[in-house]
């Protein structure tokens, strides 16, 4: 069907109207960043400047690093982990299925439904036993609680679309499990392997409650450097801006850069 | 070797990739689980050593009398509802627009997702700060010539202030669910009912629609799960309050836990917790089974 150029210039024009709205909180917190503190809390608000990194260069310099490379550590680590214990369980679920592969894939995503109530209070008393409060090794553990019902989902989604004699062909005579794995379903599924990582780390990266209760400083992440700023009376806008830019950014990037795979991870694989 | 023998090891060997998993998720969950049906059973508070105590159901009986639970309750329902509501609605609006012949598709894409992939703890601040601070935030001095210039939105609207941020979040996430499934539609089956003369809105209610529900009730059902459990954007920005106006199960659990340290009251809101979960959950996934089953038919 194509369009008339005048009613598409028309929707154009409400669709960019609406995507300014929803982007430019965004923008602000951008614009704020580049400001000095006088300009970011002046009222009327300062719409011409001169940009300066000053205040990026304040929050680098002074106590956002730490906080940063728990949140990268905490990621990392948890994702990798989810795809060590992810990808074979996948396996099994698609490519050679155990019995009650369903009910057993049911309960993987029933565990990711349950409110982090149902095991918040014995895992802190666990942490705080085995002296884990405040230390990054709690966050990986209960990060890849979080996103390892939804990698096995994704994974196995994307191990069902490979057609079974690929396997076959490819299959090394003899090899064991994890020589397959390594050298026939690993290549194989390299996008659904990329996908799944994206997913993991996006939640992973913004995750809060658990670092707010399990960490206080060693282990902090990003989300409870931005705390610090609960309080802001007009002081800091700049470099909390600056701050706030500095901690959503690989997020903001990595989820740009994927939109396909983000679809699909979100909605767990029933989506294409 | 006897035949049932090797094929039961045969089945062991298809079960040992997926024990792994299996093991840590029922250690790191269903354990925890148990131990938290065991505890709400005690009266413990870990600032007050030896307080370990059996106290049968009356950390129950207490969460039923207390008001605040009540109040958290309600503001969990309300929150959920309103924010799942209207972010379906402007998500599914926003998906059909971009899904006409619009100029710079993709970009407008991007920009739109924008605030689901930002940290919210860090939406949450730049929302309070520098966009809803009634002396210094753009809003007070885009709504002084309406004569709301000092108007403190986050302490006078403070439930309406959160439900806006996570309609403001969760809007770029239904409209992706949607606007995938727009994609996915077969075109000629529209092209056949405009030559048939169905108008744009006829063929929209009548085809349209009832083909992307399931991507509508998907993304509901996600979106719910995860909006139950708001927590950050009520701390960054009201504390729960002011007084327990914006206090929704997660806060109250947190405040209980970690407030109190009273492990015994926080273990029957967990258990609680669960129980409405379920109920929920399995509500809406009848709901959507039911739906796919009409489909069908």
């Amino acid at each position: 069907m194509k369009t008339g150029i005048a009613p598409r210039l028309l929707w154009s024009t409400v669709a960019w109207l609406v995507a300014l709205i929803f982007f430019f909180p965004v923008l602000w917190m951008w614009l704020e960043a580049l400001k000095t503190e006088p300009q970011a809390a002046s009222s009327p608000p300062t719409i011409l400047f001169t940009p300066t990194l000053q205040e990026f260069q304040e929050v680098l310099s002074f106590d956002f690093p730490p906080f940063f490379v728990n949140s990268a550590f905490a990621s990392i680590a948890s994702t990798l982990l989810v795809l060590v214990l992810g990808l074979p369980a996948a396996y099994a679920l698609a490519i050679k299925p155990v019995k009650k592969a369903r009910d057993v894939l049911f309960f993987f995503i029933s565990t990711r439904f349950l409110p982090f109530a149902a095991s918040l209070v014995p895992l802190y008393l666990l942490a705080r036993d085995l002296q884990l409060l405040d230390n990054i090794f709690a966050l990986v553990i209960i990060y890849t609680t979080i996103n390892l019902p939804l990698g096995v989902w994704l994974l196995r989604s994307f191990l069902l679309e490979i057609p079974t004699d690929l396997f076959e062909a490819a299959r090394v005579d003899g090899a064991g499990f994890l020589s397959e794995l390594r050298r026939v379903v690993v290549p194989l599924i390299a996008p659904g392997i990329a996908a799944t990582s994206l997913i993991c780390l996006i939640f992973s990266w913004n995750e809060f409650f658990y670092a707010v209760n399990f960490t206080s400083s060693v282990a902090a992440t990003s989300p409870i450097f931005l705390v610090s700023f609960i309080s802001g009376r007009g002081l800091f806008y700049a470099k909390l801006s600056a701050a706030a830019t500095l901690a959503t950014l690989p997020v903001l990037m990595a989820g740009w850069f994927a939109q396909k795979q983000l679809i699909r991870g979100l909605t767990m694989g029933a989506v294409k | 070797m006897p035949a049932a023998s090797v094929s039961r090891r045969e089945a062991w060997l298809r079960r040992l990739p997926l024990l792994p998993a299996l093991v840590y998720v029922v250690l790191v969950t269903q354990i925890p689980f148990l131990m938290t049906i065991y505890y709400s059973f005690f009266s413990w508070n870990l600032l007050r050593p030896g307080s370990f105590r059996f106290v049968g159901l009356d950390n129950y009986a207490a969460l039923l009398a207390d008001e605040s639970v009540h109040t958290a309750v309600l503001n969990t329902v309300v929150l959920t509802l309103c924010a799942v509501a209207i972010s379906v609605v402007l998500g599914l609006g926003i998906a059909v627009l971009l899904n006409q012949e619009v100029f710079g598709r993709g970009l407008l894409r991007t920009l739109i997702i924008g605030p689901f992939l930002v940290m919210p703890t860090a939406a949450a601040l730049i929302w309070k700060d520098t966009l809803l601070n009634p002396l210094f935030g753009l809003f007070a001095y885009l709504l002084t010539p309406f004569g709301l210039g000092r108007t403190d939105l986050v302490n006078q609207f403070p439930m309406a202030t959160i439900v806006a941020i996570e309609v403001w979040r969760w809007t770029p996430f239904m409209m992706l669910i949607v606007l995938a499934g727009l994609q996915s539609q077969n075109l000629e089956v529209l092209e056949a009912a405009r030559v048939d003369g169905a108008g744009a809105l006829q063929s929209f209610r009548r085809i349209t629609l009832p083909f992307i529900r399931p991507f509508v009730e998907l993304g509901a059902l996600l979106g719910s799960i995860f909006i139950v459990q708001t927590f950050d954007s009520i701390f960054m920005m009201t504390q729960g309050g002011p007084g327990e106006a914006t206090t929704n199960i997660p806060f109250l659990l947190y405040l209980v836990a970690f407030q109190g340290f009273s492990i015994g009251q926080a273990c029957a809101i967990g258990v609680v917790a669960v129980i409405l979960t379920m109920i929920v959950a399995s509500l809406a996934l009848r709901t959507l089974f039911s739906i796919f089953q009409v489909e069908r038919r």
